[in-house]
């Protein structure tokens, strides 16, 4: 039977130092949740603590009603996948996907025919009286999924289970991980660092940054409606603007630096008159305008991408964030009516219905019912 | 290989180690088979040897004696070793690493060492016998079976407590938080899961504890007495007066040869269809045991490594007692020390002098030979690699007799030089060089060597150049291991020494025999002050705490 798993205020520390602070969440029933987070963002560190190989320090980890801090590993009922795969060496792929059926005193027959099916799901049929070590890396991560899916477990718990694997078959095996998880409908705990792989693979996402939670949502709402701005740029590219809220009676106006206005509907009613802001724009909200109906800036440098066009984008100073990698703007070639040059001056419009507004220390969003934890 | 030959410095090297190799091994070998199989009076083809062997109990019980007591103490040490092995990687103990020093140095201490000191520990007149007798109670006698079984178990054990060890260090810790996420915990972990992923392992171990227990000669010498096992019978018969029963001792040894080489190809036959590799990304992690596991442990652990340091201790002890003829007598004195260097100062210079010399061509053959046969592939270099392989199943008195046999004669006339003691050394443990220089090129990228011959130095210059300098550490270190058995060598040198090349191992041994307890007591503590130093320097030269062998 699959769980909700109940993460309340959890913490996690190795002597003096706190990895976790005290960290919340819940992961409903079924769902595929996925832990997004730059390495040391301590997103392996809570995955431990669920599976049982971390201990807790503080708060309290659920599945269903069931506090479960003191249930060793091996009674908790999880099926996990490594990074490494894990595979024992010493057992065929058919033995390595018994293994934790035999645990379970489960009949002969019954075994057999779980394993036939498990492995025709996964598509290791004809590899499994094969040692693991003549399987490719795919191939191996297929013998993990389906070793710890065959024992039902309560969860399932993915460690960056893709990121040995060349990036043809990360998009692969993604796939086949999705399509899996969904035919046997168990609860997934995710980890990865791979922003793609997350918005491809979830149906909700956390972005943890320092062991706390930044974010969660949709893969959709968490690229469209980042939260704060390391969400923002985390995931994905985003350019920083400076820039004022104006409000009156008729609507607000964002006002960027250089002067240029763009009213804004879906502005939360926190918004004020006057208050210094962070306007964030995606390289692809941009569009090419004239002269007085956009911001001004130059064109640094251009690399071609065959789909688009990208342009990395000089602004004076005072416009935009310091310390931002790159101001850019991407050019889709299916509407591009114009091919812009290293050296070119040009006004650019973003689009006032796709850009995010946050408070002026970028912690928070000052968009329409966008929240923390969706 | 299509590339057309040329006679360059890897050809000259080839040619040199097949002349080495073929000289010094297979021409020896062939010439034992050889006269094993001829009448020791009319020189004709004969199976008589054999015949004579299979046909008195005295000869065969010999190889049956062998059989039994290296199998008994293969199990033990296999047992011993692993258990070891568990709780030294999987838990704290205290004082870990004087415990791994002291497990290390009973492993390289000089052979027959053990034997000596439990006899004068447990024998007819030995320490603990009289103690005990004072109390009216009969100490069991250490002589015969039981004796070799406590002397080379305590001794070898640690074969596979280095073997093991290395390779709990190489389970993934994912492994085992696998099997737990599967629901696997305690005793059932480590049989369907640890004791699998180390069998290889503890098989390779199991062959070098049986061949070394196989081989071993000063140990059934001087403890077995009424129990014969081969390597003693093939040197009791080859070293007869009556000098006619060379081609016997030849037939005896022909047979042990074939023994080993079963038992050697038998352990790669099972090795090879159960091997796996592991690499670890994150080593399993230390725990702790609480209350009395805890103690248990620590006792156990403590009496195990406490039992295998007595012999060096009791060796040192009585170095310093005063004698009289073969008894010790109350006080303490230098006086074994002053009687080594007025009587056997040759043989202390020899020992240091033959395995320095032996040590200088390991290292220059285990460079170049490793690099042929892990680089420069091909037919003739398998050969040779196959063929450094045979010092691990010819025991050293084997080799001894086989190098006497080929080498008494004009023109090659080498017997009682120091040459030939010299040459088997080098034959006996250029393996540990070569494994371990083989292994450090295993880890450098050819590359490197590419990027020096792409700008400009020619391939013998890159070698000295790029190459060599970079396998020089795990040269080194392989050779220190290969210095340090060298010195402690008997098995072969005692078959080949005369009275000018005698050396401290064969002194030793001959001191024992005459029953001058202090001088092979002096002799014993500098051959092991002398392991311990080179162990230090090796420690320091590899920045390693453990050994392979």
């Amino acid at each position: 039977m699959s769980v909700a798993i109940s993460v309340d205020n959890v913490v996690k520390k190795y002597g003096d130092i706190t990895i976790i602070p005290g960290l919340t969440e819940h992961i409903h029933n079924g769902e595929f949740f996925t832990l997004l987070g730059p390495s040391g963002c301590g997103k392996t560190t809570l995955l431990r603590m669920i599976a049982g190989f971390n201990s807790i320090e503080g708060g309290a980890i659920k599945f269903n009603e069931q506090v479960i801090n003191d249930i060793p590993a091996h009674k908790r009922n999880i099926g996990m996948v490594f990074q490494s795969y894990a595979i024992f060496p010493h057992l065929t792929v058919r033995e390595n996907v018994e293994y934790g059926l035999k645990l379970r005193k489960m009949p002969k027959d019954e075994m057999k025919a779980k394993v036939d099916k498990i492995l025709d799901v996964v598509q290791i049929t004809e590899y499994q009286d094969r040692l693991p070590e003549r399987l490719s890396g795919g191939q191996q991560q297929r013998v993990a999924l389906a070793r710890a899916i065959v024992i039902h477990p309560s969860v399932l718990l993915m460690d960056e289970p893709l990121s040995n694997l060349d990036a043809k078959l990360r998009v692969e095996m993604r796939s086949a991980i999705r399509e899996v998880q969904k035919q046997v409908g168990i609860t997934t705990v995710y980890v990865t660092h791979d922003q793609e792989e997350a918005l491809s693979i979830s149906d909700r996402i956390a972005v943890m940054k320092k062991g706390v939670i930044q974010q969660t949502a949709s893969p959709h709402t968490i690229y469209t409606r980042p939260y704060n701005i390391f969400v923002s740029t985390f995931i994905g590219h985003s350019n920083l603007f400076k820039g004022n809220i104006e409000a009156d009676g008729a609507g607000k106006t964002v006002v960027f630096a250089d002067g240029f206005r763009l009213p804004m509907t879906t502005l939360s009613e926190e918004a004020a008159d006057g208050q210094e802001v962070v306007i964030s724009v995606r390289p692809e909200e941009f569009a090419i305008c004239s002269e007085g109906e956009g911001v001004r800036c130059q064109v640094a440098t251009k690399v071609f991408l065959g789909k688009y066009v990208n342009y990395s984008l000089s602004f004076p100073e005072e416009m935009i964030l310091p310390n931002q990698p790159s101001i850019e703007f991407s050019q889709d070639l299916g509407h591009a009516e114009k091919i812009l040059e290293v050296g070119d001056t040009v006004y650019l419009k973003p689009n006032a219905m796709k850009v995010n507004v946050f408070i002026a220390d970028g912690s928070r969003s000052l968009m329409e019912g966008v929240v923390e934890n969706e | 290989m299509n590339r057309r030959f040329r006679w360059d410095f890897w050809a000259w090297v080839t040619l040199l180690s097949i002349i080495i190799f073929g000289l010094f091994l297979i021409y020896p070998l062939f010439a034992l088979f050889v006269s094993a199989f001829q009448d020791a009076a009319t020189g004709a083809w004969s199976m008589a040897n054999f015949a004579h062997f299979f046909e008195r109990k005295y000869y065969y019980q010999s190889m049956i004696n062998s059989f039994s007591v290296t199998t008994s103490v293969t199990i033990l040490a296999v047992i011993i070793g692993t258990a070891l092995a568990y709780f030294m990687t999987l838990y704290r103990v205290k004082g870990r690493s004087i415990v791994e020093i002291c497990i290390i140095i009973s492993l390289l201490s000089p052979p027959f060492i053990g034997a000596y000191s439990w006899i004068l520990i447990g024998g007819r007149s030995g320490i603990l016998t009289k103690w005990l007798a004072e109390y009216g109670i009969d100490f069991p006698s250490i002589y015969g079976f039981a004796g070799i079984l406590l002397v080379l178990t305590l001794k070898l054990y640690p074969f596979i407590y280095l073997y093991v060890a290395g390779a709990m260090k190489n389970i993934d810790s994912a492994l085992i938080e696998a099997a737990e996420s599967l629901g696997c915990s305690g005793i059932r972990k480590v049989v369907t899961i640890i004791l699998p992923l180390i069998t290889p392992t503890i098989l390779a171990g199991a062959l070098m504890v049986f061949m070394n227990a196989m081989a071993d000669f000063g140990t059934p010498m001087l403890i077995g007495e009424g129990f014969n096992v081969m390597p003693v019978m093939i040197y009791s018969e080859f070293i007869n007066e009556v000098g006619d029963q060379a081609n016997f001792a030849a037939a005896m040894a022909a047979i042990m040869v074939l023994i080993t080489s079963t038992i050697f190809m038998l352990q790669k036959y099972v090795v090879n269809r159960k091997s796996f590799t592991m690499s670890s990304l994150r080593p399993m992690q230390m725990g702790a045991l609480h209350g009395v596991k805890n103690v248990i442990m620590h006792v156990c652990i403590y009496t195990l490594v406490g039992l295998s340091m007595i012999p060096q201790l009791v060796v040192i002890y009585t170095s310093f007692l005063k004698t009289n003829g073969s008894i010790f007598i109350e006080g303490y004195s230098f006086d074994s020390y002053i009687r080594i260097f007025s009587e056997l100062g040759t043989a202390v210079s020899n020992t240091y002098l033959f395995s320095t010399a032996a040590m200088l061509a390991i290292v220059f053959l285990g460079m170049t030979v490793a690099y042929l046969t892990t680089r420069r592939k091909s037919w003739l270099t398998d050969i040779i690699d196959t063929l450094t392989m045979f010092p691990y199943i010819i025991p050293g008195s084997v080799l001894g007799i086989t190098l006497l046999l080929a080498f008494n004669e004009e023109p090659m006339l080498l017997s009682g030089t120091a040459l030939i003691i010299i040459i088997s050394l080098v034959i006996r443990r250029l393996p540990y060089t070569l494994r371990s220089s083989s292994a450090i090129l295993y880890q450098l990228s050819p590359s490197l060597e590419e990027a020096s011959i792409s700008l400009g130095a020619s391939p013998v210059k890159t070698f000295f150049k790029v190459t060599a300098v970079m396998m020089l550490p795990g040269v080194m270190s392989g050779a220190i291991i290969s210095w340090i058995t060298a010195i402690n060598e008997l098995s072969s040198s005692v078959i080949l020494f005369t009275g000018a090349t005698k050396t401290m191992s064969v002194a030793i041994y001959t001191e024992v025999i005459r029953a001058s307890y202090g001088t092979a007591a002096a002799l014993s503590t500098i051959l092991t002050l002398t392991t311990i130093t080179a162990m230090v320097i090796f420690f320091k030269v590899s920045g390693r705490r453990d050994v392979t062998l």
